[in-house]
């Protein structure tokens, strides 16, 4: 067992016992849930939030004069305004909701697309973003036959600063990167990189779906212009997600879908739209989940983000020591800022035998290529296991993991 | 023998193993040990993609019956991709449109022909199922 103890407050069992899932049993086993960078595990008070909407204030928002529509557009508005104070926006309208990172990105590429980007111009990403982020850039490109630039990446999972540097031009419309490597745990040095596009004067969006779970963001310090966050990535409901973004952009933007509470005033001569937020929120919003997020989010400063972290670190550091000690298996991605995630490989065998094997040990684990194939192929391979870890993991349980991929190599070497 | 008897057979052979791990490692003895494919036959046309195993897949018609040949890069896969291949090797194209696979779900192994699987499986007696169509096609337009 690992010597490495955190704080006090820190009650791993009381925080364990706020999630319900964590007490099943998979295949007879005790759930080892490993899949944390894929979708969270959800603790009681978000289940909870969920229930109390539908059952005592579930009406629809800012449109009714009736007190159940005034009391879930207060909870709505309030969402907004946690995710606005959890980020530091400068104002809660910079707050757009959407499903997840996914569409706030697809919405980005659209919206800025349309009022930004001509023919000719360059958007910049990386070579490790998972498709979300490089895919609806390319149908921007498509669109606007615009040309997408990428920063490569060294061996060992880090950008390549220099790269970047250079890829600037006076075409440059954008640079959209990842805050954290869902696929290798790397976490970029945003701020570095934010403060050299501005040099540019380009603006930067982070893909923050891996990033906002894991620590405080700050956005006026990072002084990025969009920041996209994905509910259930941080023990929130999933369908429920949203972006944060700079008003001056914004209000520059085009809407991204057409329908109710998006507009001011619409006759057949034409159509008036909305202000910011409710401009980019087209229909009835996702207001349960929404009311879910803020209770996630209550939860997680509950623990405080400081104790988040060093227990993740913690895990981190347990885990890759263990994997290196047990010897025959090859992590990918070992950049020294790591988030609570890793990516490696038993040596001769696959990564699904590997996963399928585990899976029958009850610890669920991610293989595959994570949404990352041009990362796949620049480290030429098909794909990796990855366990990921949250705070609500424990030593022990890195432990059963060690147990299992030992009866996994007698198997299968 | 007909597809059915070779069902009925693996369903047989499989009551066997007493636990999971007995029959994994008896799949994963199918995957390590039996020759597959011809190495020349590993070609991207034969490749069934969008998995996280890769399977290669071949069939060969001798104007009667179908014989396939397949292949993974992960041993379980490969090894029941050597089952699904040994059920329907040597059946005419009707034979093998009509064959149900039942077997699968009774021998327990049903989770890896599932879609959220993606190791390749459901896609190949899916190919396996096109073929026989388009063999059996080719046939009756050439009679």
């Amino acid at each position: 067992m690992s010597t490495l103890v955190v704080n006090e407050p820190f009650d791993i069992t009381a925080i364990r016992s706020d999630f319900p899932i964590l007490s099943i049993e998979v295949n007879g086993k005790p759930l080892v849930y490993f899949d944390n960078a894929a979708t969270t595990q959800k603790p009681q008070q978000v289940i909870d939030a969920l229930v109390d909407y539908y059952s005592h204030y579930n009406s629809n928002v800012h449109r009714g004069v009736h007190h159940l529509s005034q009391v879930a557009t207060d909870a709505y508005e309030g969402a907004r305004l946690k995710m606005a104070k959890l980020l530091n926006a400068p104002s809660a309208s910079e707050i757009i909701f959407t499903r997840g990172t996914t569409e706030s990105i697809n919405l980005i590429a659209f919206s800025f697309g349309e009022a930004f980007v001509n023919e000719g111009d360059e958007i910049i990403i990386s070579a490790i973003e998972h498709h979300s982020n490089i895919v609806p850039w390319q149908m921007l490109c498509l669109r606007k036959k615009a040309v997408l630039k990428v920063i490569p990446v060294h061996d060992n999972g880090e950008l390549d600063l220099e790269a970047y540097q250079e890829l600037f031009s006076n075409r440059t419309k954008l640079v959209a990167v990842g805050h954290i490597s869902n696929a290798l745990g790397t976490i970029n040095p945003i701020a570095d990189m934010i403060r050299m596009a501005h040099k540019y004067s380009v603006p930067v969006l982070i893909d923050g779906a891996q990033g906002l779970p894991h620590g405080r963001v700050d956005i006026q310090a990072l002084g990025c212009d969009f920041y996209c966050f994905s509910g259930h990535k941080m023990y929130g409901p999933t369908g429920i997600g949203g972006f944060y973004g700079r008003i001056e952009l914004l209000d520059q933007m085009p809407p991204y879908q057409g329908g109710g509470e998006m507009i001011k005033e619409v006759t057949f001569a034409g159509t008036t739209f909305n202000d910011v937020p409710y401009k980019f929120e087209a229909g009835t919003p996702n207001i349960a989940d929404a009311i879910g997020l803020k209770a996630a989010v209550d939860y997680l400063e509950t623990i405080s983000w400081e104790a988040i972290e060093k227990q993740e670190h913690a895990l981190l550091l347990y885990a890759t020591e263990q994997l290196i000690r047990e010897g025959g298996i090859t992590i990918i991605g070992t950049a020294p800022d790591k988030a609570s995630l890793i990516s490696f490989l038993i040596d001769g065998i696959h990564p699904l035998d590997a996963g399928t094997i585990l899976d029958h040990f009850g610890i669920a684990i991610r293989t595959g290529n994570h949404c990352t194939q041009p990362l796949m192929d620049r480290f030429c391979i098909t794909g990796t296991m990855r366990a990921s870890f949250s705070f609500y993991n424990t030593f022990e349980e890195i432990d059963s993991m060690m147990t299992a991929i030992q009866k996994v190599k007698q198997m299968f070497l | 023998m007909t597809i059915a008897d070779k069902e009925e057979q693996l369903i047989n052979e499989f009551t066997l193993f007493d636990d999971w791990m007995d029959k994994y490692n008896y799949i994963i003895d199918l995957g390590k040990s039996l020759p597959m494919i011809d190495e020349k036959l590993k070609t991207e046309s034969n490749l069934i993609k969008g998995c996280q195993s890769r399977v290669w897949l071949s069939a060969e018609f001798d104007g009667k019956v179908i014989n396939f040949t397949g292949d993974s890069d992960a041993v379980i896969t490969k090894g029941i991709a050597n089952l699904l291949v040994r059920t329907l090797s040597g059946h005419t194209p009707d034979e093998i449109l009509e064959a149900d696979m039942g077997f699968v779900d009774k021998i327990g192994l049903k989770e890896h022909l599932s879609p959220t699987r993606s190791n390749g499986l459901v896609s190949m007696i899916k190919q396996m199922k096109l073929y026989a169509l388009a063999y059996k096609t080719k046939a009756s337009l050439n009679a």
